[in-house]
């Protein structure tokens, strides 16, 4: 089966989720989140998510408590440079042990 | 209500899984952009990071329709949209020409002054990295003074920038605001009013970028944060003509100083070895460019 | 038939390609002033002004903004319309590889003109046949009415297979010179020329990106069906304008029910049926080459005329055919392919190629940047190059005519 098949005659692109595969594995280290010093947690209700403003990649959910979505996050430590409590931290990939 | 971090519209139109590099300022940018624009938008994109951003055939990472254009026609394509929706008699859809710095103070400059002058109904976003970033960091004429590209790659670059925006001034268009991706509400509500405005406008975006400027990417957010503080960026906005500081350039403007400048480029690999002349004339600049904002204000 | 109660109208070039704008319904114009196409826009410009023509009319800073406009207008449904000349041309040459890449039904009309430098404002082809390798159909109308009625061909043979066409015409001869044009009936024209139907809409309903950045290699998308890759797209390009010759004739013959005219298709001739001697070109300077056919036949040769209308696609078969019975074919072109010959004449050959009976084919370069060409010499460059063949056995160099270096 040929390229025809597709109907395309000329390029013509629909939006899709990992348009660049899973970015996630782009990542030289990962954002590791103690939640018991996140703020929305400790206030037990919506404050703060810098995190979730500043994420270039829209992987972080401004849920209480926050998800990063780590098949795409690329690793980049704005959410542990930006947050005000510490509670994210950059943990190397290599060093990473699943708890 | 002002705008917050708490009640920014949790819809994305940027799609996770993208070919931008990590930490990208423009990503940043882009996310709010597309919020306030409620998917009902087109936009015209040059050759550019954007380009990179949006993806590769046949398929995209971005909920808005979007056509790639040659790189000096973003303002021309954008006109073209607004003269075919017209002509179908649909109003109801904002146009957004988007290019980067090199795509709209050089190449592009043409074709933007040309709709400009007609009043072109179309928002025209510059994000500017300062560099042909896309192609692998070359000097453009947003490119500050000092700052060292694959083309000025010895001495760094011997003039100043290019002050696009008093460009677009001079065209009267309707609306006129500088943003930063460290400031998204901010930049956020820009974009609303520009969507609410007529004709021409066009907002301009300093958007860090990690590699081309050569800092860590963690640091993105904090660099957009000190261009600011520096005076590097000042974040402004002018509604048919009446010029206003807004955001944290407000706030500088009226409690406080701006930080040194060197305190903005020590923290990036582009200016090392800045001569101390350069230096000098570099604050001199900002110096000279914030007194007469203040005046404005 | 329709033609009997049309009103006639004695017009330069330029109105004809105009009003056939107007007729056609263009939706979105843009172009930007250059001699000797601009009477074209100025005209349209007027259209829309006086409320005769519901239009955008954008007043650019450039050509290459204005293909950009019309461009983009395209991609959200519009039918866009532009026009331009030789230098202007070859300013909108990166947007004539853009539309045509992005199988846009553009129509521009091309007044042909001579290229700088230096300077020189008169007619020759140049212009057009150095952008023949864009993607564009390209056809050559002989007179004014051709003019008018090949630009609303042109939106139905455009709409129809996704290539952008170039309607030419020469500058000054056919642009600035009157004759009488019969106005086809708009209700007419609405009948032969439905609405455009884009092959892909911008519309945020159900968001696409157009012209992305394309691979080499074919991808997958997110559902797994395998699309294009670069190639695959240049290919279906190729496909499209090889194959679209059909469509070309098909037009031109529903054309002519409709209005009583039609133009010959892919190409037209003249005296040809014995015709043991050919002169060929485009544009009006076959229509004269009429002329030195007659005067030649009157002087006991066997003379007709092919009249190229139609450059890209090349009309191979019908050219091997029209020349099978002849034994020397002069080809005469307006312009040249620097350190080979003019490109009517190498394409000819090319075509000839694969032909059982091939003709000897003399190539002569001729009305460049203006010089008049006089039907004298054209009959003498014919009794030149008959003379040649009888008493030379090496090839003819292409000859310049009237060239007095």
């Amino acid at each position: 089966m040929g390229t025809r098949d597709c109907k395309h005659i000329s390029a013509m692109a629909s939006p899709s989720i990992g348009e660049a595969g899973r970015t996630g594995e782009w990542r030289t280290s990962r954002p590791v989140i103690d939640h018991s010093r996140c703020i929305p947690v400790r206030k037990n209700k919506p404050s703060c998510f810098l995190c979730w403003l500043y994420c270039p990649e829209a992987v972080i959910k401004r849920d209480i408590p926050i998800q990063i979505d780590l098949t795409y996050c690329k690793g980049c430590g704005i959410c542990a440079e930006e947050c005000p409590s510490g509670a994210i931290t950059m943990v190397a990939e290599n060093d990473y042990v699943e708890r | 209500m002002e705008t917050s971090v708490l009640n920014l519209p949790e819809r994305e139109y940027l799609l996770p899984g993208n070919r931008t590099c990590a930490g990208c300022g423009l990503s940043i940018a882009y996310r709010y952009i597309l919020k306030a624009l409620e998917g009902n938008a087109i936009v015209a994109v040059p050759a550019s990071c954007l380009t990179v951003l949006h993806g590769m055939y046949p398929t995209t990472s971005v909920l808005i329709p979007c056509v790639n254009v040659a790189f000096p026609s973003t303002a021309a394509s954008a006109s073209g949209l607004v003269a075919g929706l017209k002509a179908l008699g649909r109003t109801d859809i904002t146009v957004v020409g988007f290019a980067g710095d090199g795509g709209t103070h050089d190449i592009g400059i043409q074709a933007l002054s040309g709709a400009a002058e007609r009043g072109a109904d179309f928002i025209y976003i510059c994000y500017d990295n300062e560099a042909y970033m896309n192609t692998g960091t070359q000097r453009s004429s947003s490119t500050p003074l000092g700052a060292k590209t694959a083309t000025t790659p010895v001495l760094g670059k011997q003039q100043h920038l290019k002050d696009m925006p008093r460009i677009m001034e001079a065209h009267s268009v309707s609306y006129i605001a500088t943003a930063c991706p460290s400031y998204p509400a901010d930049l956020y509500d820009k974009m609303r009013k520009a969507k609410t405005k007529k004709g021409t406008r066009y907002i301009h975006i300093s958007t860090p970028c990690p590699p081309g400027w050569i800092f860590p990417t963690k640091d993105t957010v904090k660099m957009g944060r000190l261009a600011v503080e520096t005076g590097m960026v000042t974040l402004y906005e002018m509604e048919d003509g009446v010029f206003r500081l807004t955001g944290r350039s407000r706030s500088v403007a009226e409690r406080g100083k701006l930080k040194p400048v060197g305190d903005y480029i020590k923290l990036q690999g582009r200016f090392a070895g800045i001569s101390a002349d350069n230096l000098k004339e570099l604050q001199t600049w900002v110096n000279s460019r914030w007194a007469g904002y203040l005046k404005r204000a | 038939m329709a033609g009997k109660k049309t009103e006639s109208l004695i017009i330069t070039g330029n109105q004809a390609a105009a009003i056939g704008a107007k007729m056609s319904r263009v939706q979105v114009i843009a172009a930007y002033p250059i001699t000797p196409q601009s009477p074209v826009t100025e005209g349209l410009s007027q259209f829309v002004e006086m409320g005769e023509l519901k239009a955008e009319y954008v007043t650019v800073e450039s050509e290459h903004s204005a293909l950009s406009v019309c461009i983009t207008a395209s991609t959200v449904g519009a039918r866009a319309f532009t026009a331009t000349s030789a230098n202007g041309l070859a300013y909108m040459c990166e947007q004539l590889h853009w539309a045509a890449g992005a199988r846009l039904p553009l129509v521009l009309a091309c007044v042909n003109r001579a290229m700088a430098a230096p300077w020189n404002i008169l007619n020759d082809q140049q212009d057009a046949m150095s952008q023949r390798d864009t993607g564009w159909i390209q056809i050559y109308a002989r007179d004014n009415q051709e003019i008018l009625d090949s630009i609303i061909q042109a939106y139905k043979i455009a709409e129809t297979v996704y290539v952008p066409v170039m309607v030419c015409y020469d500058g000054y001869i056919l642009s600035h010179t009157v004759m009488p044009v019969e106005i086809p009936r708009q209700k007419d024209v609405d009948r032969f020329l439905p609405r455009y139907k884009p092959h892909t809409i911008l519309d945020p309903s159900d968001p696409r990106n157009l012209n992305q950045v394309t691979l080499a290699n074919p991808r997958l998308n997110s559902i797994g069906s395998l699309c294009h890759g670069y190639m695959e797209l240049r290919y279906l390009l190729q496909e499209a304008i090889e194959g679209c010759s059909e469509t070309i004739v098909a037009v031109d013959r529903e054309f002519g029910e409709t209005f009583g005219r039609s133009w010959g298709g892919m190409t037209w001739s003249y005296r040809l049926e014995d015709a043991d001697l050919i002169l060929m070109a485009a544009g009006s300077l076959a229509t004269q080459a009429t002329v030195a056919a007659d005067e030649l036949r009157a002087q006991g040769y066997r003379a007709g005329v092919l009249g190229l209308r139609v450059y890209r696609p090349f009309p191979k078969q019908d050219l091997i055919e029209a020349t099978s019975k002849a034994g020397l074919v002069l080809v005469f072109d307006k312009s040249i392919s620097y350190g080979n010959e003019g490109p009517i004449c190498s394409d000819l050959k090319s075509a000839l190629y694969r032909s059982k009976s091939r003709p000897v084919v003399h190539g002569y370069i001729c009305g460049l940047g203006g010089r008049d060409i006089k039907v004298r010499e054209l009959t003498e460059a014919a009794i030149r190059s008959l003379l040649w063949v009888r008493e030379t056995e090496s090839a003819k160099p292409t000859e310049w005519l009237n060239c007095q270096i």
